[in-house]
């Protein structure tokens, strides 16, 4: 009970206080919308093109809103000391750290319906598969998220850690395959796609949304739960390794 | 008593920099402990190690009876820290701040909210207390990082340098709020650079140069031996002519020396009985209104056993951290 106090509390106060900061706003959603206006024009504004631009749109937003929060909530915190006040608690650190991402990963999710909700007066969506949508959506706020925290916890200014963020994301969005097909790429090219995890996720969407996957979602789902624990336990070990020097 | 903090061996570096040289000490139960140095010396160091923000290299520490080597962060629970930057929350008031740090040690709301106010109320930042911290002065923040670090009641607490930077009457009234939190029952351990703190607050005190501890004791017996001659200061209200030779004469074992305006120093081989001095200079038209028993500073004790000049410590402190 008392650890649930200090994890809901956590979580808490990072939403109250880091939702609406400026880095959050840019790159969680001006950034995404941005990219969806881009892909949307480019496909000459027809209404068919956003059943298959949408999974690729959830999952950059998902990407850039969690990668995002990461560098304020544990980057800045740690540059002004208050990150050690959470260090100093009573608290396992992996129960704190589930904590400071929890905030991220709810973020994640509530970003990625921001296109949703738009394309819902734009198109029929009833032929969705919400069923692996959902835990898609999440399994990929978890995994980006994962991954912004063990970029956070390598730097130590924020803006470093946007710069680094930006050194995976980019790359993600071309190699992942939101936009553009993973079996279209160069052959060279392909494994370094199967070796991130936002291509599972994008996949179960792309499935989801318009039936077009390349693997099994449970494959999919169960290669992103690995990415997301193998994540969080790099992490972890860095923390430790870093911070508690 | 019982060892409250136990510490062997202790040793840290920072690449090729020894910043903790296998340091032993202990503290008992209850007491207020100081460990006083100047800059650099391994003070903020040690306190990471003790509370489980940095890893030593070796050497034991056992907190309230927990073996802690290997597990920095196993005695937390028992601990509050008060470290030497405020590092609370900017954004959130004073309030919000103080509910917070209660609710990371497992305080349900209603028992968060109420400890928060009292001690706002204890701390004086009532009127302060929904603004946020971001804003507030240097004192106040002083205030409401050790009024956090004591919100969930803990057995021991690690002040590190808490009146630094802060104006007099802050620090005034913070060393007061220390001295009550100790007669209170909880195990102090204090870092500080300000001798005079030191002195007046604690039991026992550490004298930590260079990453090593050079002497603990209390502070009566750090002092005893600088106190070679017995010195009593004596204060009369009115001017007496040729006092000095008067008294040279009366009693020829004790060296006097008239300061002027009224001071009369007196230094003896054996302890100074007063009452016949007073009788006498009454006796010769003299109007005695104090008389001091005079005793070397702990600030003598530091400088012999240290050879670093006190004033030098702080002025090099204040010139990091802002002036007291």
């Amino acid at each position: 009970m008392k650890l649930w106090i200090a994890f809901w509390n956590i979580l808490h106060k990072d939403m109250r206080t880091y939702y609406l900061k400026p880095p959050n706003i840019s790159w969680g959603l001006i950034f995404p919308l941005a990219w969806t206006g881009m892909f949307f024009i480019k496909s000459g504004s027809a209404l068919g093109s956003i059943q298959t631009l949408l999974p690729g749109v959830v999952a950059i937003s998902i990407l850039f809103g969690t990668t995002s929060m990461l560098a304020v909530t544990v980057t800045f915190e740690k540059k002004n000391r208050s990150f050690e006040r959470l260090l100093l608690a009573p608290i396992p650190l992996e129960v704190l750290m589930l904590a400071k991402t929890g905030g991220a990963i709810l973020f994640g999710v509530a970003n990625a319906f921001v296109p949703v909700v738009m394309a819902v007066f734009l198109i029929d969506l009833s032929q969705v598969a919400w069923g692996a949508f959902i835990p898609a959506v999440f399994l990929i706020a978890v995994a980006s998220t994962f991954l912004g925290l063990f970029i956070a916890v390598a730097v130590s200014e924020v803006f470093e850690a946007q710069t680094f963020s930006n050194f995976f994301r980019f790359p993600m969005i071309f190699l992942c395959g939101l936009f553009f097909p993973v079996e279209k790429l160069p052959v060279f090219l392909k494994p370094i796609s199967y070796a991130l995890p936002l291509t599972y996720g994008a996949d179960v969407l792309h499935g989801a949304v318009h039936g077009g996957h390349a693997m099994p979602f449970s494959l999919d789902l169960a290669l992103l739960s690995a990415f997301c624990v193998g994540l969080f336990v790099v992490s972890l070990h860095n923390i430790r390794r870093r911070w508690i020097v | 008593m019982i060892d409250t903090i136990a510490v062997a061996g202790l040793r840290k570096c920072f690449a090729e920099v020894e910043a903790v040289s296998e340091i032993s000490f202990s503290v008992r139960q209850g007491e207020l402990f100081g460990f006083l140095g100047p800059n650099g010396a391994g003070k903020t160091t040690t306190i990471n190690m003790l509370t489980g923000l940095a890893r030593p290299d070796s050497g034991t520490i056992c907190i309230g009876g927990i073996d802690c080597t290997g597990k920095p962060r196993a005695a937390q629970y028992l601990v509050g820290v008060v470290p030497d930057e405020s590092n609370l929350y900017p954004e959130l008031t004073g309030f919000d701040n103080l509910c917070f740090c209660a609710a990371l040690h497992g305080l349900r709301k209603a028992e968060r909210q109420a400890r928060a106010r009292e001690l706002i109320d204890i701390f004086d930042l009532t009127k302060a207390a929904h603004r946020k911290f971001g804003g507030y002065s240097r004192g106040m923040k002083r205030r409401l990082t050790i009024a956090a670090g004591i919100i969930h009641k803990p057995e021991i607490l690690f002040l590190d340098e808490p009146t630094t930077g802060i104006d007099v009457a802050s620090a005034r009234q913070l060393r007061h709020l220390i001295a009550d939190l100790h007669r209170a029952g909880t195990t102090i351990f204090l870092t500080t650079h300000y001798i005079e703190e030191a002195e007046r607050l604690c039991d026992r005190i550490a004298f930590i140069v260079s990453g090593r501890i050079v002497r603990i004791d209390t502070v009566d017996n750090l002092v005893q031996p600088m106190q070679v001659k017995n010195v009593v200061q004596l204060t009369c209200e009115n001017a007496l002519t040729d006092i000095e030779a008067r008294l040279s004469e009366s009693f020829p074992d004790l060296k006097f020396n008239d300061i002027g305006k009224g001071l009369i120093r007196v230094e003896g081989d054996a302890p100074i009985r007063v009452g016949p001095l007073v009788r006498f200079l009454e006796d010769q038209g003299g109007e005695v209104s104090e008389a001091r028993r005079m005793r070397p500073s702990l600030e003598d004790v530091f400088v012999r056993i240290t050879g670093i000049e006190a004033d030098a410590m702080r002025k090099e402190k204040e010139k990091a951290g802002g002036g007291q």
